[in-house]
C-alpha cells in the first residue's frame, strides 16, 4: 500500500457526525413507523421453505394452499430453486404434513421442505433477550475497556458499538430486509467485531500518547490522526478479509444464513467507518475537555501494564 | 542450517498429520438437524394439576420418558435436553417417520385410575373421581404376564404403596377404571386390599392389547404436560443442499484471503495462510473430541473465523513492516512488531469474547451454537495465529532465509535510515 493516509480525520469528523446523525433519524423514522420486517422467529405464525426440483408458479401453490383452506394471509418470497411460504397463522403437525404430501403428489415430487413455527410467546422473549444480549455485552465491554484503558475510551467505543447495532438495524427497517434469529446474531458478532477495529486504533492511540506532547487540544487531534493513518493500512486489510468471508457466505451461501451473511456485511462496513469517524473523533472531543493541560496522563499510567 | 531443518521437519509433520486425521475428522463429526435433515421441537412443560410447580426434578423425568418413547420408536440418536426452569428441546436428525415420532411426542397421554362417585352410580360407566394419576406408578413398571388360565395380564406398581392400600381398600368390591386420557380402556374390579403396591390387570385381552396397554402405562407416566413453543423441520435435500452451499462459500472466501495474505505481506503471509488452515484443522478437531454439533450458523461463524484469525497475523506483520520502515533489521523487525502487536491483539480478541460470552449465555439453539463456534474460533486462533505463526516466522528469520525487506512486502525505498 503506498497511499499516505495522513489526513485531517478529526477534522473532517463533523461531515461524519452529521451523515451518522441523518442515517440514526432515518432509522429512527422508519423505526416508528415501519417497526422492523420480522420473520417467523419474531412474529408467530409458520415457516414453510421449498427447496424445488422443477418450475412452480405462485399461483400454483396458492391455489393448493387454498384447497386446504390455509391460503389466507401469505406472504411469498421467491428465490432460485427456492420459495418461501409465510403463514401469519400457526400451521398444525396435519396442516404441514397435508400440505407436504399434496405438494409432492401434485406440483413437485422432489420438492424438500423446512417448516418453521414460533408461538408468539416464544418470539418475543427471543427479541427482549437479544436486546438484553446487546446491552450486556456492551456493559461488559465497556468493563473491560475502562480497566483496560481509561473511561473515556470505553464511552467513545461504547457509543460507536451501539451506534453500528443502531445502523445495521435502521438499514434493515429502511429497505424491509427480514429480521430472524440469526439477525440478532449477526448484530452481536458486529457488535465483538466493531469494537475489536475500534480496541486497535485506541491501542495505537494510547502508546503515541506516551511520546506525544499534549498541550493543547490540536496536539491531541495530531495524535489521532497519526494513530488512524498508522493503523489504516491495518483496518482495511482485515475489513478487506472479513468482508470477503461474510460476501462470500452471502453470495454462495445456504438460503437460511443470507440475511445473516448480509448484516455482517453491512455491520463490518459501518464498524470500520465508526471506528475510524466517530470513536476516535468522540475520544479527542470527550479528552479535549479535560482541565489539566496534562491530557493522557490517565492512558499513559494505565499504559503500562 | 539447524533451524530451517526444523521448520521444514514443523511444518511437514504438522501437514502430514493434518492429511492423515483430515478425512477421518469431518465424516465424524456430528451435522445438526439443519444440515443432515431433520426436526427440533421446544416444549414448555406446566404441572399437570394446577396449584402444582414444575420441579428440576420432574422436569428431568419427562425429559427421559421423551427420551424413551423416542427410543421405543427406534429413531436414532435423539437429543433431548432441558432448558431454563421449564422448557425440553428436543432435536432428532436424520428422521424419516416425523409425522409418527411427533405425535407421539406431542400427546403425552395421561393415565388416570379413576372411581365412580354417588353421582355416577345413576350413570353406569361412568367415573369421575380420580384416585390414581400416570405419575403415580413407577415407572416402566408395567409388565405383561400370564395368569394361571395362560390369559395375558398387565402388572402395574404404584409408588405409594400406603395410598394404593387405601385406595383399594374403600373400593373393594367396586370398580377402579383405567383411563388415557378421556378414554375408558378398563374398568377391572377391585378384589382385595393390596399392600404391597402392586396390582394387575386382567381381563380378556390379547397378547397384543396386553402389550400396547403395558406400554400406554409406561409412557403414561409423563409428569409434566407439554405445549410446543416452537419448531423446527427441515428436510434431508435441504439440508444437504445448505451443507454444500455453505462449505463452498467457505472455501471460496479462505480462497480469496489466503492469495490476499501472501500478496501482502509476502513470507509471513504465507506463514499466516499455512497457520490458517492448522486453525481450521484443530477446530474441527476440538468439535470432533468435544462432541460438539455443527449447524449452519455453526459454519458461517467458523467462516467468519477465518477472517478475524488473519487479523491477528495483519496486526502483528503491520507492526513487523512499519518496524523494517524505521531502518531495524528484520530480526530485531520481527521481535519488536511481534512484542508490540501482542496487547493490541488479545484486547481486541477478548472484547470479541466478551460479545461470545454475552450470546452463548443468553442465546438459545443456534444462537448459541453460533457463540460457541466464535469462542472456540478466538481461542484457537490466539495459539495458531499468534504463537503458532510468531514461532515458525521466528524459526525462518533466525534460519536467515528471510533477509530481504521485500519478503515481508516492504519496498526497499521506504526504509528510513536509522
Amino acid at each position: 500500500m503506498r497511499f499516505n493516509w495522513n489526513l485531517k480525520y478529526i477534522k473532517m469528523s463533523k461531515w461524519f457526525y452529521t451523515f451518522s446523525i441523518i442515517i440514526t433519524l432515518l432509522g429512527i423514522l422508519s423505526l416508528s413507523i415501519f417497526g422492523l420486517n420480522y420473520g417467523v422467529d419474531f412474529r408467530s405464525g409458520s415457516n414453510v421453505d421449498v427447496n424445488l426440483t422443477k418450475v412452480v408458479t405462485q399461483e400454483q401453490i396458492q391455489t393448493l394452499l387454498n384447497k386446504q383452506e390455509i391460503g389466507k394471509e401469505v406472504d411469498y418470497t421467491q428465490g432460485k430453486e427456492r420459495f418461501g411460504i409465510r403463514f401469519s397463522q400457526v400451521l398444525t403437525d396435519q396442516q404441514v404434513n397435508n400440505f407436504k404430501t399434496s405438494f409432492n403428489k401434485e406440483l413437485d415430487p422432489k420438492a424438500s421442505f423446512e417448516v418453521n413455527t414460533v408461538d408468539t410467546e416464544m418470539a418475543q422473549e427471543l427479541e427482549r433477550n437479544a436486546l438484553w444480549a446487546i446491552l450486556l455485552a456492551s456493559v461488559a465491554i465497556a468493563i473491560y475497556i475502562s480497566i483496560r484503558f481509561e473511561w473515556r475510551f470505553a464511552v467513545a467505543a461504547i457509543v460507536s458499538l451501539l451506534h453500528d447495532a443502531f445502523l445495521v438495524i435502521s438499514i434493515f427497517s429502511i429497505f424491509r430486509l427480514e429480521v430472524d434469529l440469526t439477525f440478532i446474531t449477526a448484530i452481536l458478532t458486529i457488535v465483538g467485531f466493531s469494537i475489536n477495529d475500534t480496541v486497535v486504533i485506541f491501542d495505537r492511540i494510547r502508546e503515541n500518547l506516551r511520546f506525544a506532547k499534549k498541550k493543547s487540544r490540536d496536539d491531541l487531534e495530531q495524535v489521532v490522526d497519526h494513530s488512524i493513518a498508522q493503523t489504516m493500512t491495518r483496518s482495511l486489510a482485515t475489513v478487506f478479509t472479513v468482508f470477503i468471508a461474510s460476501l462470500c457466505l452471502f453470495i454462495f451461501g445456504g438460503e437460511s444464513i443470507r440475511m445473516f451473511s448480509l448484516a455482517m456485511v453491512i455491520g463490518l462496513l459501518f464498524g470500520a467507518y465508526s471506528s475510524i469517524f466517530i470513536a476516535s473523533p468522540l475520544w479527542v472531543a470527550l479528552k479535549g475537555k479535560q482541565k489539566s493541560p496534562t491530557a493522557g496522563g490517565g492512558a499513559a499510567k494505565t499504559a503500562k501494564s | 542450517m539447524k533451524r530451517i531443518l526444523s521448520f521444514i521437519v514443523v511444518v511437514l509433520i504438522t501437514t502430514g498429520v493434518m492429511i492423515g486425521t483430515s478425512p477421518g475428522l469431518l465424516n465424524s463429526l456430528k451435522l445438526g438437524l439443519d444440515l443432515k435433515g431433520g426436526f427440533e421441537i421446544l416444549y414448555e412443560a406446566q404441572p399437570l394439576e394446577a396449584g402444582q410447580s414444575v420441579t428440576s426434578q420432574s422436569l428431568i423425568q419427562t425429559a427421559q420418558s421423551l427420551e424413551r418413547r423416542i427410543n421405543a420408536l427406534g429413531t436414532t440418536e435423539p437429543e433431548v435436553t432441558t432448558e431454563g426452569t421449564n422448557r425440553i428441546r428436543v432435536r432428532l436428525a436424520g428422521v424419516s417417520n416425523e409425522a409418527e415420532v411427533r405425535s407421539m411426542l406431542k400427546k403425552p397421554a395421561e393415565l388416570t385410575f379413576r372411581s365412580a362417585t354417588a353421582a355416577d352410580a345413576k350413570k353406569p360407566g361412568q367415573y369421575s373421581k380420580i384416585e390414581l394419576r400416570g405419575n403415580d406408578f413407577v415407572e416402566n413398571g408395567a409388565v405383561v404376564g400370564y395368569d394361571q388360565l395362560n390369559q395375558p395380564e398387565i402388572s402395574i406398581k404404584v409408588k405409594d404403596k400406603a395410598k394404593f392400600a387405601e385406595i383399594t381398600k374403600r373400593l373393594l368390591n367396586k370398580e377402579l377404571a383405567i383411563f388415557l386420557d378421556q378414554e375408558l380402556l378398563s374398568a377391572p374390579t377391585v378384589r382385595g386390599e393390596l399392600t404391597d403396591g402392586s396390582a394387575s390387570i386382567t381381563g380378556s385381552y390379547t397378547r397384543d392389547e396386553a402389550n400396547k396397554l403395558a406400554d400406554t402405562i409406561n409412557l403414561g407416566a409423563l409428569p409434566l404436560k407439554l405445549t410446543e413453543k416452537y419448531s423446527q423441520s427441515v428436510g434431508a435435500t435441504l439440508g444437504q443442499l445448505s451443507l454444500d452451499q455453505t462449505i463452498r462459500a467457505g472455501l471460496i472466501g479462505s480462497i480469496i484471503i489466503l492469495v490476499f495474505m501472501i500478496a501482502m505481506f509476502r513470507v509471513p503471509g504465507l506463514v499466516a495462510s499455512f497457520c490458517l488452515i492448522v486453525h481450521t484443522w484443530v477446530v474441527l478437531a476440538i468439535f470432533y473430541l468435544g462432541g460438539f454439533v455443527l449447524t449452519l450458523p455453526g459454519i458461517a461463524a467458523f467462516v467468519l473465523g477465518i477472517g478475524m484469525a488473519v487479523d491477528a497475523n495483519i496486526i502483528t506483520y503491520e507492526r513487523i513492516k512499519e518496524e523494517i520502515k524505521s531502518g531495524k533489521t528484520i530480526r530485531s523487525s520481527v521481535i519488536a512488531g511481534s512484542k508490540a502487536s501482542f496487547r493490541t491483539v488479545m484486547d481486541a480478541n477478548v472484547t470479541t469474547i466478551i460479545a461470545a460470552a454475552v450470546m452463548f449465555g443468553l442465546g438459545t439453539g443456534s444462537v448459541r451454537g453460533f457463540a460457541l463456534v466464535l469462542i472456540v474460533d478466538i481461542v484457537t486462533s490466539i495459539l495458531t495465529n499468534i504463537f503458532f505463526s510468531r514461532f515458525l516466522l521466528n524459526l525462518l528469520v533466525k534460519a536467515d532465509v528471510v533477509k530481504k525487506a521485500k519478503y515481508f512486502g516492504v519496498k526497499e525505498s521506504d526504509i528510513s535510515a536509522l
